[in-house]
């Protein structure tokens, strides 16, 4: 109730433009404990109007979630001599470590290839890998092998028709982060479409963050290793001590 | 029951891991070897990114090192010198090892480095020990069999003389100190203690008896891997405590239990179980080098590879 409420409050806030998103979110934080093993986010948002619906193709939404990007190289093996090495490296400037876009019908539907580009709506696009690399002639199956390998992890989604919109005006999807997720801001993104044209983007982030002792003895590895290490190995002689003297107790 | 493991940053099965261990404490104590060379691939296996299953497993065998080098120091089957001896070499062999793993790495290849490092080590140190020890339980079986007399090699002819009372040796330190140093180096670039070479290495290069190998092998072990886990926890970041805390709750219990089986079987058997299962580590290796595998393509992390 109190959601609808907001959503109505800004609804009136929103300056006036021909159609425009409006979001909400389930979370807009997402905490990982020591028992963390996924968790699912609910999108959801309204358009907003000043005007009659417009004439056209009808109205599309695309929601992406993007993780934090990092550096990655892709390997290839080949075989040399009998056995398998990895021959050639190609790598990508920066990869999402979590993607998920969810349209509302066939992607290419809702979004014309221009736009795609101009907006970097699909996966292909969030994977940015500039210039040639030398001796690679073929670097786009390193990119379509870096999608299939996460695709499989469930940390690249490509959900089609994942998108409820009803009456032109309410949508909503869930989006369900697997659970070897990294810490960061998790950008999310809507995109109102027309014809393949984009009308409205809307922008949000959702922070995911370890908590608790996961977040303590994280910090103490990044922030002090040495006393980290030792605390380590600590733990270890005295598990070792320990469960030698208490085998010997209960022998005796 | 799944747990987040907050450096590895995936979520596993917390009774998967503890099985692990438990059968790696049991290897441990049984054979006196570290057991990286098996927990570093299981965890491969079970997901946990390779950088943080090495560092992690060092920690771990730390834990069921010390647990079961307790149970030998009980028995006087530690010779603290010899151990001491093979330290320094091998802490020298580590160092030496971790700055020629930078280099592989910068060159690109350090992971088929590796396997081959695996597959060549423990097929020559499992074959040799398996042909060995099945001699030697042929030759018990046969009382009237003569038996192999003790040889004078070059340990006894290098200067630097030592006595070594538990083991009943007087050599010169050379060659313990290589064993040390060669062992150290490839336990750095391999991620394991290093027993399953240093084993081998201490009954057939320098005699000493098979008792005493056991308890040493893992005095050693213990100073090694927990200087490499340091090296690990502060170059790299890649100790994940909770999952070294699991495995090693599993280790310890398991560390008992094997120094328990060890002492009721004979030396020539135990000899022949570790082989059989260097052995099979070994051939696993070799397939993944030698059979096409279902996925050509791999990603590495910048930050963490």
């Amino acid at each position: 109730m109190i959601r609808l409420a907001l959503l109505w409050l800004a609804l009136v806030a929103t300056p006036a433009r021909a159609e425009e998103v409006v979001l909400g979110l389930s979370q807009d934080e997402v905490s990982i404990t020591a028992t963390f093993d996924g968790s699912e986010i609910l999108i959801f948002g309204a358009v907003k109007r000043d005007a009659p619906i417009p004439a056209g193709g009808p109205l599309s939404v695309i929601v992406t979630v993007q993780g934090p990007r990092e550096p990655v190289v892709v390997r290839r093996k080949d075989r040399v001599a009998g056995i398998w090495v990895n021959t050639d490296a190609m790598p990508m400037d920066l990869a999402p470590s979590f993607y998920a876009v969810a349209t509302t019908g066939p992607f290419f539907d809702v979004i014309s290839h221009t736009e795609d580009l101009r907006h970097q709506v699909s996966i292909e696009h969030a994977i940015r890998a500039v210039g040639d690399r030398e001796g690679i002639t073929d670097p786009e199956r390193f990119r379509t092998a870096l999608i299939r390998i996460r695709t499989g992890q469930n940390l690249y989604q490509q959900l089609e028709g994942a998108v409820e919109f009803s009456e032109s005006t309410l949508f909503n999807t869930s989006i369900s982060l697997p659970a070897n997720l990294t810490e960061g801001a998790y950008a999310t993104r809507i995109f109102l479409t027309r014809d393949g044209a984009v009308v409205d983007t809307y922008e949000g982030v959702i922070q995911v963050q370890k908590v608790g002792l996961e977040r303590f003895l994280f910090n103490l590895a990044q922030q002090q290793p040495l006393a980290y290490g030792l605390l380590s190995l600590f733990i270890a002689i005295t598990a070792g001590w320990g469960a030698s003297a208490a085998f010997r107790a209960l022998k005796s | 029951m799944q747990i987040y493991l907050p450096i590895a940053e995936v979520s596993v099965n917390a009774f998967l891991l503890l099985g692990i261990g438990g059968i790696v404490g049991i290897l441990s104590g049984l054979f006196g070897v570290g057991g990286g060379f098996l927990i570093t691939p299981l965890l491969f296996f079970v997901g946990i990114p390779p950088a943080v299953a090495v560092a992690t497993s060092a920690n771990q065998i730390v834990a069921s090192s010390v647990s079961a080098v307790i149970a030998h120091f009980q028995r006087r089957n530690v010779d603290l010198r010899m151990g001491t001896v093979l330290l320094v070499g091998g802490l020298i062999g580590s160092t030496l090892g971790v700055w020629l793993f930078s280099i592989l790495r910068s060159m690109g290849q350090v992971d088929l480095f590796v396997s081959l490092c695996y597959v060549v080590f423990l097929g020559s140190v499992g074959g040799l020990m398996f042909v060995e020890s099945l001699n030697a339980l042929r030759r018990s079986r046969r009382p009237g069999a003569p038996l192999q007399r003790r040889k004078h090699g070059l340990a006894h002819t290098l200067p630097f003389k030592m006595k070594f009372r538990i083991s009943g040796l007087y050599i010169s330190v050379i060659p313990p100190l290589l064993v040390g140093l060669v062992v150290g180096i490839l336990s750095a670039v391999m991620g394991v203690g290093g027993g399953f070479i240093m084993v081998p290495a201490m009954i057939y290069l320098l005699h000493m008896p098979t008792k005493v190998v056991i308890g040493t092998s893992l005095f050693q072990i213990i100073f090694v891997t927990a200087y490499t886990t340091l090296l690990h926890a502060t170059t790299n970041k890649t100790v994940d405590m909770p999952l070294a805390v699991i495995l090693l709750l599993g280790g310890v219990i398991g560390a008992q239990f094997g120094t328990r089986i060890g002492a009721r079987m004979k030396a020539e058997q135990l000899r022949i179980l570790l082989a059989l299962l260097v052995l099979a580590v070994c051939g696993k290796l070799a397939l993944d080098l030698l059979i096409q595998p279902a996925e050509v393509y791999s990603i590495a992390r910048e930050g963490t590879a």
